[in-house]
């Protein structure tokens, strides 16, 4: 079992604008409305860094910075872990149609952007943040493997690491093998010890079998969770925003899950 | 960190595919850049390609995952008779306990690039058959490893572009350290794409000849493609292994999404967490593989990290004259050749380099030198600013 606190929440999505105003929908004490995910660039990055992030870099950032800002911590120095099942779609889309055209013309921006961490280069230069960081992707796992190895850096490093999982759905033709539902990003502060501003401690366990995954109650996040491999995250934002003792399963590679036991702090 | 046994590595690159062929190539000076003749690429450069990826298919059972990364995956898992020292592991193990932390960079997304040539002309579709997860996307190679090797323990990607195959030992070692698994898979393979030709081109980042690392008259990067692998546990469970993995660094340049911070703070930063992490000082390695991959930014910006760290005494090299860049497979192909100068008491001399840049000031070899090599360390940085450092030695 790992142990690690909870210091600072971001979430940006359809109708869900930042944390601190989801929490109640989360918990079940308000409508889930769906709109589509509003984010602007962050003022962090200098401006000709920001003209070129896509929608995938922003949703990063905003939910990055939104759980730093809760966790009242600077971003500088803390460990990152990002996870995406598909990193920058519209990129992708846009590199393989310019390289399907007779010119094959791709730019330095869109090359350097096709990398799965481009989200973690951006985030190291908005934040000047030389600590170490990772990129992961585990398909629809991507929550679970991040959050599994946040909480083993947790472990064995002693520091705090930030978490960060975002989605954002291909252009077609992508989305039609591909379908990635709506963009979304979440971000959690980890701590290895309770500090005055944790909000519960995680007890992370890998189990080697195969089990059903927490569910959203409401049909719309639900909808949300199933179809968007970032938004799997959400059923473990429920129980911290509902700030009982909950367990929450996680689903991870194929024939394994996560328990997360969830203990709130007084 | 406590020091990891490798009990067994696989290495497949232009060079040739098992320990002995590349060992070979090295300690024969050979390069394996070639004028690229890849596809339809129309580009003024030279590649390190591997050959036969086009005939060969992967194992028929796994045949949804058939694309020329994952070939070169199975090419890689299966040199060094590398599944064979995993089957005897997971016998020992468990499968449950056996992980899987493999990095790529472009994974299979030639598969991609390819089908959109042949989108539906009314529709814009991709054409029927196209497998987006068991190719395309970037999770596609630990996948096909983990059910290759019939492993169901804990799996995922590091993608972080050239960094990708150093920092596995990373996510590997904590898992390890904290009880997930007894024993992981680690490595990875990159193969040639479109995206990664013509991007670097389009960075003026490509050489037009076979690429010179540290030379005074190096313009460029040669991309190659290679697979990598080995097979990490504890120390006392793995008692005759020849090499131990005894430390990793970290960092990121917060600079520049392409261009390494000019006096290389990110990769000075990532080596002297890889030594704190082992325990070491710079005078305790006897030999660092350097990232070195030719074009006139990065060496400089490398050479000034390495020659403040270690005085500009500890001697060093780059090989990627004769396998080209790996990208996302450099860092494993590199620890492993780290791995075969220590099992042979030889460092690499850097094929094609002629004069080494005076303006740089590191130990450069451009010779071969038969001295014993009791520890390496080995540099990978990749794009976002992402580096990692590696601590290679026989076990103490």
């Amino acid at each position: 079992m790992m142990r690690a606190f909870v210091e600072g929440v971001g979430l940006v999505g359809p109708g869900l604008r930042g944390w601190a105003q989801c929490r109640s929908v989360l918990a079940g004490n308000e409508p889930y409305c769906p709109a589509p995910t509003a984010v602007a660039t962050s003022e962090l990055l200098p401006a000709a860094e920001r003209r070129r992030t896509g929608m995938p870099v922003k949703l990063a950032l905003a939910a990055g910075l939104e759980a730093f800002a809760g966790a009242g911590r600077d971003a500088a120095g803390v460990a990152t872990v990002f996870a995406s099942s598909g990193g920058d779609c519209d990129n992708v889309h846009l590199v393989c149609e310019a390289l399907a055209a007779p010119e094959r013309q791709v730019s330095p921006t869109r090359f350097h952007n096709s990398v799965h961490n481009a989200a973690a280069g951006y985030w190291s230069i908005a934040t000047r943040s030389r600590a170490a960081s990772t990129s992961l992707c585990c398909y629809d796992a991507s929550v679970a493997a991040g959050l599994l190895d946040a909480a083993s850096q947790i472990a064995v490093e002693g520091e705090p690491v930030a978490l960060v999982v975002y989605d954002h759905p291909y252009p077609e033709p992508l989305n039609a093998v591909r379908p990635l539902g709506a963009s979304f990003g979440a971000a959690l502060v980890l701590t290895p010890r309770a500090t005055a501003r944790a909000i519960a401690a995680l007890d992370v366990v890998f189990v080697p079998q195969k089990a059903e995954a927490a569910r959203m109650d409401d049909p719309g996040l639900e909808a949300l969770r199933a179809g968007v491999p970032a938004a799997r995250v959400l059923p473990l934002l429920a129980a911290l925003a509902r700030g009982s003792p909950e367990t929450v399963i996680l689903e991870y590679v194929a024939g394994t899950h996560l328990r997360v036991a969830v203990t709130p702090c007084a | 960190m406590q020091p990891l046994a490798i009990s067994r590595y696989s290495i497949v690159n232009c060079l040739g595919a098992g320990s002995r062929a590349v060992a070979d190539a090295i300690r024969g000076r050979r390069s394996g850049l070639v004028p690229c003749d890849f596809e339809t690429v129309a580009l003024d450069t030279y590649i390190g390609r591997v050959p036969g990826l086009e005939e060969a298919r992967v194992r028929p059972d796994l045949g949804a995952y058939d694309c020329r990364n994952n070939r070169l995956a199975q090419l890689g898992l299966d040199a060094d008779d590398f599944a064979g020292a995993v089957t005897g592991a997971r016998k020992r193990y468990g499968a449950q306990r056996m992980g899987v932390f493999v990095g790529t960079s472009t994974s299979g997304i030639l598969e991609a690039e390819l089908a959109y040539r042949r989108r539906d002309p009314q529709s814009g579709a991709l054409p029927p058959g196209f497998r987006y997860a068991e190719t395309q996307n970037t999770f596609s190679l630990a996948d096909f490893v983990r059910r290759y090797l019939a492993l169901e323990g804990p799996a995922c990607v590091v993608s972080s572009a050239c960094s990708s195959t150093a920092k596995v030992f990373g996510n590997a070692a904590r898992m390890i350290a904290t009880g997930v698994c007894d024993a992981a898979v680690v490595g990875g393979v990159d193969t040639l794409c479109l995206t990664t030709l013509y991007g670097f081109h389009s960075l003026e980042l490509t050489s037009r000849g076979p690429c010179r690392p540290f030379d005074a008259e190096r313009d460029g990067i040669s991309i190659g493609e290679g697979a990598g692998f080995a097979l990490l546990e504890r120390m006392p469970a793995a008692t005759g292994a020849a090499v131990a993995l005894l430390g990793i660094g970290e960092s990121s340049d917060a600079y520049h999404m392409s261009t390494p911070h000019p006096e290389g703070l990110g990769a000075k930063l990532a080596m002297e967490r890889a030594l704190a992490s082992a325990g070491l000082g710079p005078s305790d390695i006897d030999y660092v593989h350097l990232h070195g991959t030719g074009t006139r930014t990065n060496d400089a910006a490398e050479d000034r990290a390495v020659s403040d760290l270690f005085d500009a005494v500890t001697p060093c090299s780059s090989t990627k004259g004769a396998t080209g860049h790996l990208l996302g497979a450099a860092g494993i192909t590199e620890a492993i050749i780290c791995m075969l100068a220590i099992g042979r008491d030889l460092m690499p001399g850097s094929a094609n380099t002629r004069s080494v840049d005076p303006a740089l000031k590191c130990n450069y070899l451009v010779a071969n030198r038969e001295a014993r090599v009791r520890r390496a360390l080995s540099n990978s940085f990749g794009f976002g600013g992402s580096n990692c450092s590696l601590v290679l030695g026989a076990p103490a």
